[in-house]
């Protein structure tokens, strides 16, 4: 029964000195699929992918990758079974070119990290690899520009290429469109469609157009649990998804005028 | 091709220069430079600000100069036994430091030197107060006699390009574009399934033993080994150098030590003999307020700006 869930979480709870972040989350991510995790602004959602990928300790309960216990792994070794993470600012290395954004991730296969003695040359071998990846977000005329310089949309469809250099079973967006214009959303909506296709994708997402659009399954936090779950017909429908999620995401956006989206919340829910 | 020209020029005139400067001024001006490249690798490349590199310069020239005038080795397997000192000290010292980060680490690095710093003041290998004198600079291989300052500043050199060879080689390696990764950008480098610490740690134990290095390679030029090199103020004045110069720069290093070096040296002869802190204080506000990026910098800034 566990095969077709790539991964589990099981009683997941996180404290903070006497503030639970996360309470008792069972999460069931099915394989292939697009998985959203929405929720009002402290719901736990960021706090839920850092457990997953073990930016932080959970305070109890059980990860599950592919039917394995990873609880006890660290980041670096989770990331290496598969399970890439994006961050909510974007993540690029600012001041190496986009190519080497992208030959970073490619060169972490190689086992060559610690060769200090070697020639950076030997590193172009993945120079067609990894303008491959840049010509799927297009990101291939910058190849020889820092990262830096790109503007804010480029930097996490850049983002998006150097995840996908460890070629993934799982990724973990948090909030990839957070912050952009609306021709940047609608090309990195293109952007993870595509990506889902063939692996499984979970995103924190505020924008619900994007949400709607994009996911098979929704799953609401609210106050550090789970509210709900299902597609977003059942959780649209939900009345305590409608009240919960709606009444604080008026608030929010008082509060967070300057994000830049606004969507209209009687027409997307 | 035009870097080539130039680094063809620049080993032309380290060789030509002991006829024109003081052999020994130059000795020093190189160790120093050896010395900050080496700091700046850990710095300027792996972004990790350790305030206690002192200790692996110190480690070395004691060890240096402790097997040269107890066992009368050859200056190269003395230079050998310093630098796997501070290797192996870099190893221990590497391992406590790289689980803090920011100012933690640099406090830890501190630490770890001052309490090297009582220790080296305390033993009695090390002569105390007075350091280790008299240290015999001995013969090449068994060959060359290293005695006459132009030999010796001709063995430095090679002993400096070396050093530096490795550190080029260091920062332009796949191991480079790991560290440079983590410098850029810490929790993107841990999720892209590389364990920052491990190369945190390399970077450290490198830029130990090539501080040592330079550490072996002063205590034979003085023939002396003293707790001049092991104090804070040694740590101190290898940021002052690398700051200065332009961290994060492959000739920073070298050009900011060759400055420091020259300040020193003329002024202890000057009026101001008395000021040469108060002077160096002044260069390091200057260099921090008006040139952030330090004098090979603020250069690069301008050349770049000019070919665009």
């Amino acid at each position: 029964m566990n095969q077709d869930l790539i991964i589990e979480t099981r009683g997941l709870v996180k404290e903070f000195k006497g503030f639970t972040a996360v309470d008792d989350v069972n999460l069931k991510i099915e394989r292939g699929t697009i998985h959203a995790l929405i929720g009002p602004n402290g719901a736990g959602k960021t706090t839920v992918f850092n457990l997953l990928t073990k930016f932080l300790t959970p305070t109890r309960g059980k990860l599950l990758y592919n039917g394995q216990d990873i609880t006890g792994k660290d980041s670096a070794s989770i990331a290496l079974m598969g399970v890439v993470r994006s961050f909510q600012i974007s993540a690029v290395f600012p001041h190496l070119t986009v190519l080497e954004n992208v030959r970073v991730a490619l060169q972490q296969k190689r086992n060559d990290g610690f060769a200090f003695w070697r020639s950076e040359k030997i590193l172009d071998e993945l120079n067609d690899r990894a303008l491959d990846l840049l010509d799927s977000v297009g990101l291939r005329e910058f190849s020889k520009a820092l990262a830096v310089d790109l503007p804010y949309g480029r930097k996490r469809s850049l983002e998006i290429a150097t995840t996908l250099a460890l070629d993934p079973e799982l990724l973990l967006l948090d909030e990839p469109t957070q912050g952009m214009g609306h021709e940047d959303i609608s090309v990195v909506a293109e952007l993870i469609k595509e990506v889902g296709k063939n692996r499984t994708i979970l995103m924190v997402e505020h924008n619900l157009n994007v949400v709607s659009d994009l996911s098979d399954t929704i799953t609401v936090l609210q106050r550090g649990a789970i509210l709900t779950e299902g597609n977003y017909e059942t959780v649209s429908a939900d009345p305590r998804v409608r009240e919960a999620y709606m009444g604080v995401q008026e608030d929010e956006q008082e509060g967070e005028g300057a994000s830049g989206h606004i969507p209209v919340v009687e027409d997307t829910i | 091709m035009y870097n080539k020209k130039l680094n063809l020029v620049l080993l032309g005139l380290a060789l030509i220069a002991p006829f024109i400067l003081y052999p020994v001024f130059l000795m020093k001006v190189l160790c120093f430079a050896l010395f900050a490249c080496a700091f700046n690798l850990l710095l300027g490349f792996a972004g990790l600000l350790s305030f206690g590199h002192a200790v692996f310069l110190g480690s070395g020239a004691y060890v240096t100069g402790y097997v040269m005038v107890t066992y009368g080795l050859t200056p190269e397997l003395g230079i050998l036994a310093g630098v796997v000192m501070s290797a192996l000290i870099g190893l221990i010292y590497g391992k406590l430091a790289v689980r803090r980060e920011g100012i933690y680490f640099a406090m830890v690095t501190l630490a770890l030197a001052q309490l090297a710093f009582f220790f080296f003041l305390q033993s009695p290998f090390t002569g105390g107060e007075d350091g280790l004198q008299g240290i015999p600079r001995g013969n090449l291989f068994g060959l060359i006699d290293l005695t006459d300052n132009l030999t010796m500043y001709y063995f430095v050199l090679a002993v400096f390009i070396i050093g530096f060879l490795t550190i080029y080689r260091t920062v332009h390696s796949p191991f480079g574009q790991v560290m440079k990764a983590i410098r850029e950008n810490e929790p993107r480098a841990i999720s892209l399934g590389y364990k920052v610490n491990q190369y945190k740690l390399m970077a450290f134990v490198l830029s130990a033993t090539l501080a040592g290095l330079a550490g072996s390679t002063k205590a034979l030029v003085f023939q002396l080994a003293s707790l001049t090199d092991v104090h804070w103020f040694m740590s101190g004045e290898v940021v002052l150098m690398t700051l200065l110069g332009g961290m994060g720069t492959i000739w920073g290093p070298v050009i900011g030590a060759a400055t420091i070096v020259s300040m020193q040296n003329f002024l202890a002869s000057g009026p101001l003999a008395n000021y040469i802190h108060v002077l160096m204080g002044v260069v390091f506000v200057i260099c921090v307020l008006a040139f952030r990026n330090g004098l090979v910098g603020e250069l690069q800034k301008v050349i770049r700006k000019n070919s665009s």
